[in-house]
This record gives C-alpha cells, sequence and structure tokens, in this order.
C-alpha cells in the first residue's frame, strides 16, 4: 500500500495538504504537519497526490 | 488518435497543469515550452531563502528529472513562445518553429515592472532566478541599498539584506504599504517590524529621480531629502507576460481573460493558468487575476481536471492564500483581507509577536484572516472561509486557542 512521507524539517506549515485532504493531514501548535493516516487506498490517490504538489517547499512523498 | 497538450510557461502553473494531467489520466503527449534555459525552478525562495543562501539551487526545483521522465513530461526549455494561431491550432517559436496542438495552456506568468527611473547601472529587479544570482553578488559586494517599494517584495528583499549587514532604507509611496493588503491597523504593525530590524523607513513619500553621482546611487524623494546608496532594488509590482499573443485574437485585458472555468473567453481547448490568467470568480461575480503560487497550483488541478472532463467542467472558486516571510515573522493569508468591514486582531500572550486579524465584511460575515507565526490558528481560519460565518465564529475559535479551553 503506498505510503505517505513527510519531512519535518522542511515543513513550514503553510498547510496546503491539510487544505486538499484533511483526512490525512493536520498542522500541530508548533506549526508543523501531522500525518493523520500515513497509508492510503487508490481511491484517495488523486486527492493525496494533489496534497503532495501543492505543499511549497516539497515536505511531502508518496513511497510506493 | 493520440492528443497533446502544449502548456507555454514553464513556472510553478505550468509544472503543476502537467503533472496533473498526468495524474488525473491524460494519456495524450504532454509538451512544457518555456523561454528561460534553467530546469523549471520555483519563485518564492528568490526573495528569501534563495536569496539569503540557506536554499541552494537544488532545493529550487519544481519537479525532478526522474519525474519528468517517469511522467513523460516533454520539456522544450530556452524556448521562447512568439504567436498563437488559433484556428490552426499553432504555437509558433523564436526561430520559426512551430508546435500544433489540442489542449493549449498559457501559463506565462508576469514580469517585473520595470524601473521608471533611467539608470546606467545599480538599479535592480527581482523576478528570475538569473535576477537573484545577480542580486546575491551585489548583496555580497555593497554596503547599502535603498528599496523602492514596500510590499511584499521589497519587505521580504529588505529582511534579506539585513541578513547581508547591509544598511536598508525602503520607500513606499503609502504610509502603511503592507496596508494595501492587510489594511492600515495591520499595515501599522509592519512598519514596526522594519524599525525593529534597524531599517529606516521612508512611507508616504514618492521617489522623483534616481542618478548615479560620484557619492553613489542618489535616490530624491517627494519630501525633498535624498537617500545614497550602493544600489537600489525596484519592487513595484508585476506586469502579465502576454505580448506573445497580442494578434492572437485571444481577449486581453490586464491577462488572458478566461471564463469561470478557466478557458479563454469564446475558446473551447484554450486555457489561462497561474498569474497571468484573469479569470471569472463566480463567487465574486468579477474577472480577478491572483499572483500567488497556491492560485498557480490549485488552477492547475482545476485546468487539468476540465480538460479531461470537459463535458462536464468545474467553475474555480478558490479561497485566495499567500505567506511571506519577513525578519522572524512568518505571515500567512487566506480569503479577503483588504474589505472594508470590522478588523479583530487577536495576540498570544504566551508567544510574543503571534497574532491573528480577522477581517468581516460591511455586513458582518467572516470574509479573510491574516495570522503572523501561528500556522495552527491560520489553518483552522483558512478552512472556516468555504462556508459563510458570522465573525464572532473564528473570533471565538482563536480565543479559545489562546486560552487553552
Amino acid at each position: 500500500m503506498p505510503t505517505i512521507k513527510a519531512d519535518l524539517e522542511l515543513c513550514q506549515g503553510y498547510a496546503n495538504c491539510v487544505m486538499e485532504a484533511p483526512k490525512y493531514f493536520d498542522i500541530n501548535d508548533e506549526g508543523v504537519v501531522v500525518v493523520l493516516k500515513e497509508k492510503f487506498g487508490e481511491e484517495d490517490r488523486a486527492r493525496v497526490e494533489t496534497a503532495v504538489r501543492s505543499c511549497p517547499v516539497t515536505a511531502l512523498q508518496i513511497e510506493e | 488518435m493520440s492528443s497533446r497538450a502544449v502548456i507555454v510557461g514553464g513556472s510553478v502553473g505550468g509544472v503543476r497543469t502537467a503533472q496533473a494531467l498526468r495524474s488525473n489520466g491524460y494519456a495524450g503527449q504532454v509538451i512544457v515550452i518555456d523561454a528561460e534555459p534553467h530546469l523549471p525552478y520555483d519563485k518564492p525562495p528568490l526573495s528569501k531563502g534563495f536569496l539569503d543562501n540557506s536554499l541552494g539551487l537544488d532545493r529550487l526545483h519544481l519537479i525532478s528529472k526522474k519525474e519528468v521522465e517517469e511522467s513523460k513530461i516533454d520539456l522544450l526549455l530556452g524556448a521562447k513562445a512568439v504567436g498563437l494561431d488559433l484556428q490552426n491550432g499553432l504555437v509558433s517559436l523564436e526561430g520559426g518553429a512551430q508546435i500544433g496542438y489540442d489542449n493549449l495552456i498559457i501559463s506565462t506568468g508576469v514580469r517585473a515592472r520595470q524601473s521608471p527611473w533611467e539608470v546606467s547601472d545599480g538599479v535592480y529587479l527581482l523576478r528570475t532566478l538569473d535576477d537573484a544570482m545577480g542580486l546575491k553578488e551585489k548583496m555580497t559586494k555593497s554596503h547599502s541599498v535603498v528599496i523602492v517599494g514596500g510590499g511584499f517584495i521589497g519587505a521580504e528583499v529588505a529582511a534579506t539584506a539585513r541578513k547581508y549587514g547591509l544598511d536598508v532604507a525602503i520607500v513606499d509611496p503609502l504610509e502603511f504599504p503592507i496596508g494595501r493588503v492587510l489594511g492600515d491597523e495591520v499595515g501599522e504593525r509592519f512598519v514596526g517590524l522594519h524599525h525593529e530590524n534597524g531599517v529606516s523607513t521612508h512611507f508616504g513619500i514618492g521617489v522623483e529621480s534616481i542618478s548615479r553621482e560620484s557619492n553613489g546611487l542618489v535616490v530624491g524623494l517627494s519630501d525633498g531629502s535624498k537617500l545614497i546608496a550602493d544600489f537600489a532594488i525596484v519592487g513595484i509590482g508585476a506586469v502579465p507576460n502576454v505580448e506573445w499573443l497580442a494578434s492572437s485574437g485571444l481577449v486581453l485585458d490586464n491577462g488572458v481573460v478566461c471564463d469561470e472555468f478557466c478557458r479563454a473567453v469564446g475558446q473551447a481547448n484554450v486555457y489561462g493558468v497561474g498569474d497571468v490568467a484573469r479569470w471569472y470568480h463566480a463567487r465574486l461575480g468579477e474577472l480577478v487575476r491572483v499572483e500567488h503560487w497556491t492560485n498557480a497550483v490549485e488552477q492547475a488541478e482545476c485546468v487539468a481536471r476540465n480538460i479531461l472532463n470537459d463535458g462536464d467542467p468545474q467553475s474555480y472558486v478558490p479561497v485566495p492564500y499567500v505567506w511571506s516571510d519577513q525578519y522572524n515573522w512568518k505571515i500567512q493569508i487566506a480569503g479577503e483581507t483588504s474589505s472594508s468591514g470590522e478588523v479583530v486582531v487577536i495576540e498570544d500572550p504566551s508567544r510574543a509577536g503571534r497574532f491573528a486579524a480577522l477581517y468581516a465584511d460591511s455586513s458582518g460575515a467572516y470574509r479573510g484572516v491574516a495570522t503572523v507565526n501561528w500556522p495552527k490558528a491560520m489553518i483552522r481560519c483558512r478552512r472556516m472561509l468555504e462556508t459563510r460565518q458570522d465573525l464572532s465564529v473564528p473570533v471565538q475559535l482563536v480565543r479559545e486557542m489562546v486560552s487553552g479551553t
């Protein structure tokens, strides 16, 4: 199953990923991304890929 | 029969359109054309991390070479589009080549507005990678700079110039330059930020002249005073790159005019994406053109989906979002924050310098939010903008975040 990987050092808390896929991402008190669910099914692939592309600092990756 | 999407402009809007076409299952050929020779790069860091050397060139790539290959995206770099033949579906390139398309995406962006003050040397603009590299070298070798324009670019560059240890003066005709976007009450706080960081501000004052004299570059101001520096940076806005479309027959008016689905008006297979596109925003009921990174990305996603579902296109009705980094402030802005209604500012007493400003329209409806050093409050309030609320709702939410309840 594909897995979401977040680079917490790169993350700047822009939160575009939360707008695109709130089921998978949130922002904590320090302003850093929290991956709520690492694994996703094919039905959510387009949404997760959109969230990954929306990150201004390329802090998100999908590992197949 | 295979189809072909041609994307003119390889900055964030163009590259994200190519990726989104693939991600949504577009099977035809995807070609991205750009006039610059560089692998597509990201522009926001050019005034921030790239300029202050905290981010290397390798962190600027919008797409890796590996993904370009895997996604079968054809990059045509160093190729300048100079004309468009709508009748025959052809883009003309400098040098005479022509490229046919089934769908055309126009994402040629904007360029920095030229300085109206003609000086032989010492006046810099900032828009492209080459601009940023030239500016880095100049900052390393200089002691002082005058920045003309106190908007986002000007303020970000001022902050970066201070990191180089330069003496910085910044000039803008408005008393509170960021007030253009955030209103004067909040804009005033940004003036204080410049002062705390040792920048001298000349706001509410115009620039009359810039000239090279024996003692340096001399900037003459409308109050009769003069500023002297090693060089100047002019950040006074941007102009859409539409000259190549002048004789195409497309409707051009402060950008490529598009319908609510981001199709160039009157065209079924030509789309606008990013800073160059002025589309009909159905919720606002007017044509808008937005020069924000996130807008380009969201518009790219919408256009890719509309190309793949052209029988049932979706309107593009985003909630605007933009960020800026100035000194030690991380600034985030969503929605409409320049409206004339009530503004409520809430500070977090546990964190110096952290605040949120919540904006209503004249009817009291919540319309926008700006935060400083507070990403969590931003995302909570930004999501609330997707539905209509009274201003009191986000105000209460942020107050609860402060009190920890």
